[in-house]
């Protein structure tokens, strides 16, 4: 059965769309990742104009995130206010990424630079993952002990110091705002959610405690990836409606499924699951820039501005 | 059968040239619904003459054209040992659609001086549109944009596909794509005989987009804020429901 998405201008068959919603859905229930990350480059592969699958991918990363920080938060798992700080970046990053996005649209250069950021924010993170994940499977097999909880790094010696309740934080706004204005900017580019690169940033850098870095990260990433939704929709008029509700259909099932096969694996297999799986989309995207394409030459509808 | 009688009623009146085209379309407008999946629209007609048929074959041709756009077309290279699109030209006003039945092979039929008039082939009626064309370095981006439009169906060359009968009546068939943008389509009839056109003809057919996909289209057009809202509800809504059912059934 077809299906004409008003935006993207092209029929395309309904179960695809659920297929493609619903695996991503899957991952993101087992992983707890939004899966922005899978959904862009599926839509680049189907068919669907870039424009459109990054815009329409943002408006999945929202259905996909709400059900997440309802969630946490009746677990109180989510630092509002670090959440807001969080966001107020997102949003200056969102903004700055749109309009980087339609310069790069212009110039006719946005396909490279969505897979750059792709091969490298992807290939970097899972390469980390699967280091890290190697790593703690080692330690857990040798019993090692744990490293020390806080350190004081150049981090909390940065003014406008900020108290965060519910993280048991006293730090500068600043790193968490340049956390929040990288993944903004990530978010429209790419189209993703951003929480590959949040979370190791929460924990990492600005030391939060775990349990609440997820509730935290959903919720910026709810706000941001709105924003972004909206933007779009705006500037581009690129969100394709129909293709969102295919896409998040297939993806609420998914999730529901993924989640409760989660439940039967271990964290490290997951994750390094998770790293090999990102790994591989980076690999296949880095391959199709170094090699040479069979058609040299593209079509873009419009004039050059 | 009303319209070929209706086309009966046209051959024997009016009088003018030797040889005229009378023709009609199986239909004048194309809706496109959310289960769009491609369309097909049938090409009639007749010849009306009021002399003897004249010596040699006759043949036609029947074209099908989509709204004019301007097109990019870029050009990628090797840089830094990644390809990237480095050379760019525009083409000011290309066919999004573009399709030509013909009798017989158009070099059999037809001159090319005769071709350059009304714009037949496909490179004809690309050039029409622009004079960028015309220059040196911007030949290969022209033929690539028709290799890559025939190769996904968007221009085509059906050659024989205009059936002929005792050059009298004739028909073609088109297959609209299921990737076909809305706009105002033209038809066009050529009426053939030793190289030259002796007749032509021209029929709009409209394509729009209809009920749901007409609402959201024009909805992101012109209200794109309330557009933007509409998708953010619709993706909260969904994510709320879902783990609202889900929680219902594990409790």
């Amino acid at each position: 059965m077809q299906v004409y998405l008003p935006i993207a201008e092209i029929s395309v068959n309904i179960f695809l769309l659920f297929g493609i919603g619903g695996l991503v859905g899957v991952l993101s229930g087992l992983f707890g990742v939004g899966g922005g990350f899978l959904i862009t480059p599926l839509l680049f592969f189907i068919g669907i104009p870039p424009t459109v699958a990054v815009a329409t991918g943002a408006n999945q990363v929202v259905a996909s995130s709400v059900s997440g920080v309802l969630a946490q938060l009746k677990r109180k798992a989510v630092d509002i206010r670090m959440g807001f700080v969080l966001l107020a970046g997102g949003l200056i990053g969102s903004a700055s990424g749109i309009y980087l996005f339609n310069l790069l649209q212009a110039m006719g250069q946005i396909d490279l630079a969505v897979q750059l950021s792709y091969v490298v924010f992807l290939g970097g993170v899972g390469l980390l993952m699967f280091l890290e994940s190697l790593r703690a499977m080692r330690r857990t097999r040798g019993g090692a002990k744990r490293g020390k909880r806080h350190v004081h790094t150049w981090v909390h010696k940065l003014p406008l110091k900020m108290k965060f309740r519910t993280s048991g934080l006293y730090i500068s706004v600043i790193p968490p705002l340049l956390v929040g204005m990288s993944v903004g900017v990530l978010a429209a580019i790419m189209g993703v959610g951003g929480g590959f690169i949040m979370v190791p940033a929460m924990i990492y850098l600005l030391g939060m405690p775990t349990k609440v870095v997820i509730g935290t990260s959903l919720f910026q990433i709810l706000f941001t990836s709105a924003f972004t939704t909206m933007l779009h929709a705006i500037t581009n008029q690129s969100v394709d409606v129909m293709l969102a509700v295919m896409l998040i259909l297939g993806g609420v099932v998914g999730a529901q499924i993924g989640s409760q096969l989660g439940g039967r694996m271990k964290a490290e297999q997951l994750r390094i699951l998770l790293a090999a799986l990102v790994l591989l989309v980076a690999i296949k995207l880095g391959v199709d820039l170094v090699l040479r394409p069979s058609e040299l030459y593209s079509i873009a509808p419009g004039g050059e501005q | 059968m009303i319209r070929l009688v209706f086309l009966l009623c046209l051959l024997l009146a009016s009088p003018a040239r030797a040889e005229q085209v009378v023709a009609g379309l199986s239909r004048d407008s194309i809706g496109i619904t959310a289960s769009f999946d491609g369309s097909e629209i049938l090409i009639f007609g007749a010849v009306k003459r009021f002399a003897p048929e004249p010596d040699g074959p006759l043949d036609v041709i029947v074209t099908l054209e989509g709204p004019h756009g301007p097109v990019t077309v870029r050009r990628k290279s090797r840089e830094f040992g990644v390809w990237v699109n480095t050379s760019s030209v525009e083409i000011p006003s290309a066919p999004s659609y573009y399709a030509v039945a013909t009798t017989a092979p158009m070099h059999e039929i037809l001159a090319h001086e005769v071709d350059e008039i009304f714009r037949i082939s496909v490179p004809e009626a690309m050039r029409s549109f622009s004079d960028a064309v015309e220059r040196a370095n911007a030949a290969p981006f022209a033929q690539a944009l028709q290799r890559i439009r025939f190769k996904d169906g968007s221009y085509r060359l059906n050659t024989g596909d205009v059936s002929l009968l005792e050059d009298t009546l004739f028909r073609a068939d088109f297959a609209l794509p299921a990737n076909l943008i809305e706009g105002d389509y033209v038809v066009r009839i050529f009426l053939l005989r030793k190289f030259r056109v002796i007749d032509d003809y021209s029929a709009p057919v409209k394509v729009r987009k209809v009920g749901l996909e007409r609402w959201l289209y024009s909805l992101s057009q012109e209200y794109p804020p309330l557009y933007g809202l509409l998708s953010l509800a619709i993706a909260v809504f969904a994510g709320w429901a879902a783990a609202e059912v889900f929680r219902r059934i594990r409790g």
